[in-house]
């Protein structure tokens, strides 16, 4: 734990010095900023036709758009950049696990990632304000809770991408295909198959479907389950890599 | 302290290492001689834990490579060849975090006191993307000895030092030595001479020699080699020197010296210097030549190809 909690501390003091998290940050915050302003105008100016206020979903679901992006570039360097620096020699011979490294890259950008998700806490205190009675809390504590697990899981899918590939953009293209297939493309067969049982899997898979039931408030016990399990296949399978470059 | 015994490492159809078996004691400082792609790095990757060995066993500080690698790994200090270091952090950032993730007890002195060893206590404070090489090998050098290791390995060095670096650096890694066991690797036999106590040879990933550094300079040589300048021409010297008992290969080399070879136990250089200035020559250098390492690797490996024919 104690490893763990070392390399995440450096990596996420990493992250402060770093061009790329602070692009990432800002567009992230600057797109979830716009598409907010943006959606309240309309909404002030359309009121005479709609009376449902705006609610959190306006700032969650942009957020996980944008993170598709975002946590890609995040992660694309945590092991490829080690193993280009040739710092990963150096890691891999100190008395730390290759799980424990893996981890905690991933825990380091998982705490970066939640100051950016703390950095929107300011758009639900505004709409509490600027809408009557006010936003429903409950629903608010889901869709926080739906995008923090999101981010769990991009960010281990991520982490793996880069413990496969020495090359970051290889890492961060990988990466990005992988979270297109969980996010979009995983539903599309259900389109096309009339097999119950295959849909019900791909359903059961479908990560957007669990994030859009949590950003409405709704929540069951797989909805955590199959996230985390997610999160620790890819810890595991970037651990795996990790090792088994060693045996090459 | 360090015990290899058959070290076999295959990477796909290369063979990078065939059945290294040797041993480094305690206050033993041994040198391990290659040219690149020697072996050299490959040993040493997995004498520190981060490569397994294909086929065969090694030991460092007690415990085995393999199954009690956290161990070994904990015991060892290793600087590799390119020196892992992360420019984003200063140089007391960084070695606190590799005292952190060996856990160290008061990781600060600890720190502290890897500065001091190898005197790098005023840039403690510094980015190590604004250090000299000579100081970043410097940094790598005291995260090898931040938690004051059993086992000291070391890749290479001194190489890109300057040399009153190297001299600092040897200087270090000499006094390390006197409680600890150091294996380094170079491809200087001059450094080998100075530091180590014991010498392996290594080409093509197979032990061809060991030995002291003298003995083996002595039992590849087999003759002294001798290099004579005087001021002027010396052709006519030539028969002058030729014409002494057991003075072997006489002859001019095109920068003016006169290079000769003579039995070992028959050292003749009193008579031909007397000689010399009798003939009316003013003798300005006159000094033995020890074989290089490429000279050495020539012979050690025309010798092993002959074995193996």
């Amino acid at each position: 734990m104690r490893n763990i909690w070392t390399i995440a501390r450096r990596e996420y003091r990493l992250y402060f010095t770093s061009p790329i998290a602070y692009i990432a940050a800002l567009l992230t915050l600057l797109t979830v900023g716009i598409y907010f302003v943006v959606i309240i105008y309309y909404t002030v100016n359309n009121s005479y036709y709609s009376n449902t206020a705006p609610g959190i979903d306006i700032v969650i679901g942009p957020l996980a758009t944008v993170f598709l992006f975002a946590v890609p570039a995040i992660t694309m360097r945590l092991l490829a950049d080690e193993r280009r620096m040739g710092t990963l020699e150096l890691l891999l011979t100190t008395p730390i696990k290759d799980g424990e490294l893996v981890v905690g890259k991933w825990f380091g950008a998982f705490l970066f990632m939640l100051t950016i998700i703390a950095a929107t806490l300011v758009y639900p205190i505004v709409l509490n304000k600027i809408t009557t009675p006010g936003i429903d809390q409950g629903v608010m504590l889901s869709a926080y809770l739906a995008i923090i697990l999101l981010t769990a899981v991009f960010l281990a899918i991520g982490t793996a991408m880069s413990s496969f590939f020495n090359n970051q953009f290889a890492a961060f293209f990988a990466t990005l295909a992988a979270l297109i297939l969980f996010w979009w493309l995983i539903r599309l067969p259900t389109f096309i198959i009339q097999n119950d049982s295959i849909n019900n899997i791909l359903n059961y898979l479908d990560l957007n479907r669990r994030f859009n039931s949590m950003l409405a408030g709704t929540i069951s016990l797989s909805d955590f389950v199959y996230p985390l399990s997610l999160t620790a296949l890819g810890l595991f399978l970037g651990a795996t890599a990790v090792e088994i470059r060693r045996w090459k | 302290m360090i015990r290899s015994v058959g070290l076999t490492k295959d990477y796909g159809s290369r063979r990078a290492i065939e059945n290294l078996t040797f041993e480094a004691k305690q206050g033993e400082v041994v040198g391990f001689l290659g040219p690149n792609g020697a072996g050299k790095t490959t040993t040493m990757r997995i004498l520190t834990g981060y490569l397994p060995p294909t086929y065969g066993t090694a030991q460092v500080a007690g415990f085995d490579v393999m199954s009690e690698s956290l161990e070994v790994r904990r015991r060892v200090g290793y600087l590799p060849e390119t020196v892992p270091l992360y420019p984003d952090m200063t140089v007391f950032e960084y070695l606190k975090f590799m005292a952190d993730l060996r856990h160290l007890p008061n990781g600060d002195d600890m720190v502290d006191a890897a500065l001091d060893l190898v005197q790098m206590e005023k840039r403690a404070d510094g980015y190590i993307a604004n250090l000299s090489k000579g100081m970043r090998q410097r940094v790598g050098l005291a995260q090898a000895l931040l938690h004051r290791p059993e086992v000291l390995i070391l890749d290479e060095p001194t190489i890109g030092l300057d040399p009153a670096q190297v001299v600092e650096f040897r200087n270090t890694v000499r006094d390390v030595g006197k409680e600890r066991t150091v294996l380094l690797s170079t491809h200087i036999l001059s450094e080998a001479q100075q530091l180590c106590d014991r010498v392996l040879i290594i080409n093509k990933g197979r032990i061809v020699a060991e030995d002291t550094p003298e003995n083996l300079q002595a039992r590849l040589v087999g003759a002294e080699h001798v290099v004579l300048r005087v001021k002027g021409e010396a052709d006519e010297l030539l028969p002058i020197i030729a014409k002494f008992d057991g003075v072997q290969n006489a002859r001019l080399q095109p920068d003016g010296t006169l290079e000769f070879q003579f039995a070992p136990g028959a050292d003749i250089r009193p008579q031909v210097a007397r000689a010399v200035v009798k003939a009316g020559y003013d003798l300005l250098e006159f000094h033995p030549v020890g074989l290089s390492l490429e000279e050495i690797f020539l012979q050690l490996t025309q010798d092993n190809s002959r074995k193996e024919r």
